[in-house]
């Protein structure tokens, strides 16, 4: 599973990278959280707002700070 | 009738009775109108954010995209800025929406009509500007918004000026997100959140800015401001869009602030072009576009607004005398 957060570099979208590294670490998850800053990324995905938190490459939350349950919410939701 | 009069009636029970403070005094006007206008700000808050919510949720940016995509000007202009009523805008989107806008063929001149009125025009002034200035303030203030928004949007566009905007093109294929459709219960959880959302980042800067305006209510006297600030003066009208410009994440805060000083003698065309700065020349906004575009554009893009916004101040302070 790959997650990332994607972001203009807002402090908002620092917030959600912080609080889904947090999530990974709660759920007792391995995998690395990626920050990525450039925003051609969140345009690929065919998202027009930010910050993007990507599951295996694909938009879960969008254009918002979800609170910390819903960010365990939609990653337990994809795990495989 | 105002349909607002009995949280007058809530207000004065409050501060004569529970608090017993001695009616017609300095104090007790303060408090009165605190309370008054703290009640009615958040009463309106809720209501107006969720329904504008519930309407938003039929139209993410990724369908507006859809809409205004290869329409011509005008009928695009006007579209785009009447979407971006009801759309919010954070500095935080502004370059993936930019991005995507142009990417899905929308008209550089449509694009910025939409990127003007988005955050000129939104529900937490509206709301602010309804309770305390009274809807035809809060209308006039809308049609203002949507004409520069319109016009500017047109002139960007006659400008031709897509040379300004950097080459994104080589980034590969662009996926469409098809996005599920909501149910009504959906929409009202989102509706919820979000209007929740908005009032916890609001609300300390309404009652700080209700605040101090209560306290110039019942405390400064009228013509000490008028006399600095009064239409009469020429500069009044761009000193105030000059101060507006870095105030903008504390549109909550200022409004209160301002609809005293407007009671304490500002004319309103001034009052309306200091709003019109304070959400539409974002300082943070613009340093973030240059991501996408020339300096040279974000300068004529700030202007035209800067121009539309001071030259909206004149017309009122001349109309509404």
């Amino acid at each position: 599973m790959i997650i990332q957060v994607l972001g203009s570099g807002c402090p908002t979208c620092k917030k959600l990278f912080e609080s889904t590294k947090q999530a990974v670490a709660e759920l007792g998850l391995k995998e690395e959280v990626e920050y990525i800053t450039d925003v051609q990324e969140i345009v690929k995905m065919g998202v027009m707002s930010s910050p993007v938190l990507a599951i295996d490459g694909k938009p879960v939350i969008a254009g918002f700070l979800p609170d910390a349950k819903k960010i365990r919410e939609v990653i337990s939701e994809n795990i495989k | 009738m105002d349909i607002f009069y009995p949280l007058q009636l809530l207000a004065d029970w409050l501060t004569y009775n529970v608090f017993s403070i001695a009616p017609r005094t300095l104090l007790a006007n303060a408090v009165d109108f605190f309370i008054n206008d703290t009640i009615k700000i958040f009463l309106l808050l809720v209501v107006i954010i969720f329904i504008v919510s519930v309407i938003r949720s039929f139209l993410p940016p990724e369908k507006i995209k859809k809409i205004l995509s290869h329409k011509n000007k005008f009928v695009g202009n006007i579209l785009a800025s009447l979407l971006g009523i009801i759309t919010p805008f954070c500095s935080c989107s502004a370059i993936p929406l930019f991005l995507g806008f142009v990417e899905a063929g929308v008209p550089l001149g449509v694009t910025f009509s939409f990127l003007v009125a988005s955050p000129m025009i939104n529900e937490v002034a509206l709301v602010l500007l309804f309770g305390l200035f009274g809807w035809k303030i809060a209308i006039l203030y809308i049609l203002s918004g949507l004409i520069i928004s319109i016009v500017s949007g047109i002139i960007i566009g006659e400008l031709k000026v897509e040379n300004l905007v950097e080459d994104f093109s080589k980034g590969g294929k662009i996926n469409t997100l098809n996005l599920p459709s909501l149910s009504w219960k959906q929409r009202f959880v989102y509706a919820r959140d979000y209007t929740f959302d908005i009032v916890k980042r609001v609300w300390l800067y309404i009652i700080i800015g209700i605040g101090i305006g209560a306290f110039i209510h019942g405390y400064v006297p009228a013509d000490l401001i008028a006399r600095y600030a009064g239409g009469n003066n020429w500069y009044s009208v761009p000193l105030a869009v000059l101060i507006g410009i870095p105030l903008y994440s504390n549109v909550a805060g200022v409004i209160p602030l301002v609809s005293v000083l407007t009671e304490k003698g500002v004319s309103m065309g001034t009052t309306l072009a200091f709003m019109m700065a304070v959400t539409g020349l974002s300082l943070p906004e613009f340093l973030i576009l240059r991501k996408v575009m020339k300096t040279k554009l974000i300068v004529i893009f700030a202007s035209i607004i800067g121009i539309g916004i001071i030259l909206t101040g004149y017309l009122f302070n001349f109309i509404l005398k």
